[in-house]
Formats: structure tokens, C-alpha cells, sequence
């Protein structure tokens, strides 16, 4: 069949049967709201989203050539940028935390996963979004992205039920759970049908999708962009803002490190063996915003949305390689005698770079102090010293990521510290 | 003859009892006892917290990824029966298992599991901080996991360049050229300079720390050759080890997580 719009009919049939799909998924979910929440009103809310879906479902197995409205793909690609998807991902990261009982509602999660699918599924009629997203190395990023987010609201769902029980004198409801059960069956069967099960998912996950295979591999063509494996891109995007020494070694050591040391840092006993927020306010949040935006949104940013000469694209745009950013960065040492003081940057490199330096000396000896003496007074009473010191210099690691970047943005500052001399940039 | 009657004699021939030293696991006693018995299911203790079998709270995500390195290490050893790591066949041979070889889906069998452990294996680790299970006595499973982590990335990366084709030499290329920044010890890092004996430097692209990681200046046979004995022999070995380790403690430490 042919289409007016440039959409493949196989295109169109695999959105369909998405679409089909996703028709099931809320029939199921509007036959649980009749039958085991007695809920006339939600029922018939998802039963009109079925039918929604529905006609999606038959307007694509139909091959009708539905495409993504183009001024919605050129304002979403119009309004991305490095900026504003990291500041949307802050945002959206801090409301959820935040309305954290709102947004664990099942309704209001199945609502937003809705939403999502919906758009997926429209979005792939854009062969530049088809094409990056179905790339086969690809395609574990997109279950990253499913399997993350479902996680996380069934973590958060819990950890706000928890937090409601112990508010009205409960226990959680894991410690309801603490009586023992036999291994066998139990136990034994779950593990064997999960086995099963994972085995048919990675059998029909190879027959679908064949494993890549570019051409031989030739040390004169260099690709563009060039990529690391998929789960280091979130320190491949840490490149745009610091040089491999950080990136790629110092910050990743420091990840590593700090992971290993986070037991003996936590001082807090509550929280051990069951979800829950309140209780562990702070450990939890930095944990999340560490490995939801600061790992697996840079990830997605630097598979998705990273293209020629690690230019951004927009979801929507054609990674044209003669894409031209200006780049008009300057380092803190120009800011300092150039443009302040009108004097000249040549010169010994110490008494060049001494603002830098200072700057860093003060972040990393002076703040800690100023910090146990406020904001974190108790935390320094109730750890000691040492434990302080590591908390805080490993907070203060993961902290200058987001740092930099707002002065890159603000400012368009390159460099604190430039002493090329030694390769110690910062 | 019913079926019963049937499994009851073959529970009673010599060969059955050679093998299981007790009656089917089907009252209390012998359902301790199986767990007793069998080097692989005493892995598990004999009976567990019930939420260590509610799926809403496990994820099951830690044994899905001990299961995925299982058959990580299937496929891979059966994929080290068609593969050469040479500049010679290693294209060749991934080429022929996609195209003319009968198993060549063990080759799409042991990536996209590779790249469902990477997956697994943080949503494993992100269970168990959510829950709190890396706190005492669980401190020291939890360094433990984080190198098991370590491990699974770097296999992971080890396996990505075994193919030898554009992707994998610059993903790898991006990937090491890391090291060559390394403090001191990579002949771009800060300090390396410093490091001289009578003007002569000592860390240069011929001895710094990417040198040692791909045996050369750059990604060549020596890097394959490096990344293949990585990925099949010494880094599974290390991983099998700590994975044994990691087992054991969860067990002493008093189960998958809460206080003792």
C-alpha cells in the first residue's frame, strides 16, 4: 500500500501492532479498575483510552500515514539543547521526588507511562528518531529507559506506603513479611520459571534483532561520531566539560570508590530491609539524582541526542556533520586578567592560573569546614572528621559535574585551572 | 500403572539413589533435607524471609544477572570453537557465524545477554540501596558487588572490540584513550611529566598506562589478542571467584537484606 508521507508500510504495521498492544494493556487495565477496585469511573476513562489506542491500532495496520506533526517535531527540537535537557531532567527529577505520593498514584503513573507510549509510538513515524532508537545497540537503552522507570515508581510506591504505616505508628510491610518459608518450593520454583522466562525473552530477542556487524574495522576511517559502548556514554558526555583525566579517569575512580565506601559513610541504621524515603531523605536523593541524571539521562543524552563532532541533535534532526556550534568558550585565567584586571595572561603559569587554583583550593579545602559549621553541622558531629571529610569531598566530586556545567552555560567558561604545561586542566 | 507408581520405582532403582540420598522433597523433613543435600541448590539456606520470595521486593534482579553470566559463559565457550582472535580471521569468523555457520545466533545470544546483565546488574544494585541491604552487617557484600560491577563493565567492554569491525576499534579507541590521561602514569596526564630520570622521561606512549592496556600504540593485534584472554580467561575467573564470595556472604551475613 502507499502513503502520501514517506512511511514505509512495514514502519506502519509494526507501530500498529505497538499500538494494538498498548490497546491490551489499558483493556487490562480498565477490567482491573471494574473488577478488583469497583471503580465506575476510571473503568470507563481506560476504556475510552482503549478505544483511543484502538483506533491508532487500525489507523496504522491500515497503513494511513499518520506522521508526527511537523511543527511538534521542529518546536521539540527548536527547544532541546544540552541545557535544557539536563535542566528539564533536574526538574522533572526534584517534582517527582518531591510530589513523590502524587506521582506513585497507579492511575497517575499509568497516565504518564500512557502518555509516553502514545508519543513513542507517534515519534517513529520520524525516520531520524526511528532510526537512532531501533540502531540494535540501541535497543538496550530503550529497555534502560522502561525498565528504570518502572522500577523506580515501584520503589517509590512502596517506599511512600512504608512512610504513611510508620507515620501512623505501622511497621513497614516488609517486616510483616519476616516469617520463614521453605526454600523448596517456593523459592526454587520462582528461580526456575524467572530462568525460563529470561531464556524465551533472549532467544526471541536474537531472532528478532540480529547482532551488529559494521565493516572491517580500519584504523583510516575514523566514524563520526565516534562512541564508546553504551553504558560508558554518560562519562563520554563528562568530555564536553572535562578533559579525559577527570572524565574518564578521576571522576569513574571516584564512582567506584565511592559506591564501595557508601556503607561505612551511612550512618543512618533506619531504612535496612525496606523501601522508604523519609528515613533516609538523604542518602536516597543523592543516590538517585547520582544514577538517575547524572548516570542514566547522560547516557540517554549521549546515545540518543549526541551526533557528529558530539554535536546535539534534537530527537527530531538529521545528524548533519557540517553542523556548525560556535564555540566561544574562555578559561577562568582570561576572565581574571583580561577582562577584569586589562592586563596581559602571559607569564609564569602559576601566577597565570593562581585565581583557578585558588578557586579549587577553596572548594575542596575551605568549603568543607564552612559546611560543618551550617548545613551539615550535624552530619559533621554525628560522623567525625574522617567520615566527614570522605562524604564530602566524594559529594563534592559528584557535584562539580553539575557545577561546571552551569558555568558553561552561564558563562561559557572553559577551563578553572589551565596549565596545559602539565596537562592539568580543570 | 499410574505415573505415581511410575516415578516411585524409578525414585527406587540404585542409580536414582546414588544420586539423591532421600525420598522426594515432598514433606517438611525431605524439603530440608534436598536443600541439604545438593551442592548447587545449598547455595540457598533452607528457608528464607517471606519477602525474600515476594518478586515486588527482590526485582529477582541479582539472580537474573548470576543467570545471564551462566549463559554468558555457555555461549561464549561455545562461541570460542568458531572464533580466532587474529587480524587475519577474527572479522571473518564473526562474519561466517551471522551468515553461514548453523549456531550463529549464540553470537546474538551472548551480546544481547551481555548487554542484559549491564542492565540487570544496576537494577540489582539500585534494589539493594533502595532497600537499604548494603547497610551492617552488609557493608563488605556490597564492596564486593561493586567489583562484580567493575567486572561485568569491563567484560562487557573486553567482548565489544572481539568482533573487529568499525564499531568495535573505535569504541575501544574512544574507550582506552582514556588511560593514555591517566595522573602520572598515562604520558598525557597531569604530572607525567615530573617523572624523569636525568631528562629522560619515563612515561611516554610506549610505556604509560594505555601501553599496557592494548600492548601497543595504538588498537592492533596485540590489543585483540589482550582483550581476548581478558575476556574468556581472567576476567570470568575473577568474576566466578567473587561471585562465589558474594553468595557465601549473603548467606552469613544473614540473608538477602535486613538487620540480623
Amino acid at each position: 500500500m502507499h502513503d502520501h508521507y514517506g512511511l514505509s508500510g512495514s514502519l506502519q504495521t509494526g507501530i500498529g501492532l505497538f499500538y494494538f498492544l498498548v490497546m491490551l494493556m489499558n483493556v487490562g487495565f480498565a477490567l482491573y479498575q471494574w473488577y478488583d477496585r469497583k471503580d465506575q469511573l476510571q473503568t470507563i476513562i481506560w476504556g475510552a483510552v482503549s478505544a483511543i489506542f484502538g483506533i491508532h491500532a487500525v489507523a496504522y495496520l491500515l497503513h494511513f500515514g499518520w506522521a508526527i506533526f511537523p511543527w511538534l517535531q521542529h518546536a521539540i527540537d527548536y527547544a532541546m539543547g544540552p541545557t535544557t535537557y539536563f535542566l528539564l531532567a533536574v526538574v522533572g527529577f526534584t517534582v517527582l521526588l518531591y510530589f513523590r505520593a502524587f506521582f506513585t498514584d497507579p492511575v497517575v503513573a499509568w497516565s504518564i507511562l500512557m502518555i509516553t507510549l502514545w508519543f513513542s509510538g507517534l515519534a517513529m513515524t520520524n525516520i531520524n528518531f526511528k532510526d537512532i532508537i531501533t540502531k540494535p545497540d540501541n535497543v538496550p537503552i530503550v529497555m534502560l529507559i522502561f525498565s528504570v522507570g518502572f522500577v523506580t515508581w515501584l520503589a517509590l510506591r512502596k517506599a511512600v506506603i512504608n512512610d504513611e504505616r510508620i507515620a501512623a505508628g505501622q511497621p513497614p510491610v516488609e517486616k510483616e513479611m519476616e516469617e520463614k518459608v521453605l526454600v523448596w518450593p517456593d523459592l526454587v520454583y520462582t528461580e526456575l520459571i524467572a530462568m525460563i522466562i529470561c531464556t524465551l525473552i533472549l532467544i526471541v530477542w536474537a531472532i528478532v534483532l540480529k547482532a551488529p556487524l559494521e565493516q572491517p574495522a580500519s584504523s583510516a576511517r575514523i566514524p563520526n561520531p565516534s562512541k564508546a559502548p553504551w553504558y560508558f556514554l554518560g562519562l563520554q558526555e563528562m568530555l564536553v566539560y572535562y578533559d579525559p583525566w577527570m572524565a574518564g579517569v578521576v571522576l569513574p575512580t571516584l564512582i567506584i570508590k565511592g559506591l564501595m565506601a557508601l556503607p561505612y559513610i551511612d550512618f543512618n541504621q533506619k531504612g535496612n530491609g525496606y523501601y522508604t524515603f523519609n528515613e533516609r531523605k538523604f542518602s536516597v536523593t543523592t543516590f538517585l539524582f547520582g544514577f538517575l541524571v547524572l548516570w542514566c539521562v547522560l547516557i540517554v543524552l549521549g546515545t540518543f541526542l549526541r551526533g557528529p563532532n558530539w554535536n546535539f541533535f534534537g530527537p527530531f534532526e538529521p545528524w548533519d556533520p557540517h553542523k556548525n556550534v560556535p564555540l566561544n568558550n574562555v578559561n577562568l585565567s582570561d576572565y581574571f586578567w583580561l577582562y577584569l584586571l586589562g592586563m596581559s595572561t602571559e607569564g609564569h603559569w602559576f601566577l597565570r592560573e593562581l585565581p583557578g587554583l585558588l578557586f579549587v583550593f577553596g572548594y575542596l579545602f575551605v568549603l568543607p569546614p564552612l559546611l560543618a559549621k551550617t548545613i551539615f553541622r550535624d552530619f559533621f558531629i554525628r560522623m567525625g572528621f574522617v567520615r566527614y571529610m570522605i562524604l564530602i569531598t566524594l559529594i563534592q566530586f559528584m557535584a562539580c559535574l553539575p557545577i561546571k556545567m552551569v558555568l558553561r552555560w552561564s558563562i561559557n567558561l572553559k577551563y578553572i585551572v589551565f596549565i596545559p604545561e602539565y596537562f592539568f586542566n580543570i | 500403572m499410574s505415573w505415581a507408581d511410575i516415578g516411585d520405582y524409578i525414585r527406587n532403582t540404585q542409580l536414582w539413589k546414588s544420586i539423591f540420598r532421600h525420598p522426594a522433597p515432598r514433606d517438611r523433613r525431605n524439603r530440608v533435607v534436598v536443600m541439604l543435600t545438593n551442592v548447587f541448590l545449598h547455595l540457598h539456606p533452607v528457608s528464607v524471609r517471606k519477602s525474600g520470595i515476594d518478586l515486588s521486593y527482590t526485582w529477582c534482579m541479582g539472580g537474573i544477572t548470576f543467570f545471564l553470566f551462566l549463559v554468558e559463559t555457555v555461549t561464549g565457550v561455545l562461541l570460542m570453537f568458531y572464533y580466532r582472535p587474529t587480524l587475519e580471521h577474527a572479522y571473518n569468523d564473526i562474519l561466517s557465524l551471522r551468515d553461514v555457520t548453523t549456531l550463529g545466533i549464540l553470537r546474538e545470544l551472548h551480546r544481547w545477554g551481555a548487554h542484559a546483565m549491564v542492565i540487570t546488574i544496576w537494577l540489582h544494585m539500585y534494589r539493594v540501596f533502595l532497600t537499604g541491604s548494603y547497610k551492617p552487617p552488609r557493608e563488605f557484600n556490597w564492596g564486593v558487588g561493586v567489583i562484580l560491577l567493575v567486572l561485568t563493565l569491563l567484560l562487557s567492554f573486553t567482548g565489544y572490540l572481539l568482533p573487529w569491525d568499525q564499531l568495535a576499534i573505535w569504541a575501544i579507541t574512544v574507550g582506552s584513550n582514556m588511560a593514555r590521561a591517566t595522573p602520572l602514569m598515562g604520558y598525557e596526564g597531569p604530572g607525567s611529566k615530573l617523572l624523569q630520570v636525568g631528562g629522560v622521561e619515563l612515561i611516554h606512549s610506549g610505556s604509560d598506562a594505555r601501553f599496557l592496556l592494548l600492548g601497543g600504540r595504538f588498537v592492533g593485534e596485540t590489543t585483540l589478542l589482550r582483550f581476548y584472554v581478558m575476556h574468556c580467561v581472567a576476567l570470568p575467573l575473577a568474576a566466578a571467584l567473587l561471585i562465589a564470595v558474594h553468595f557465601w556472604r549473603v548467606r552469613k551475613d544473614g540473608g538477602i537484606s535486613g538487620a540480623l
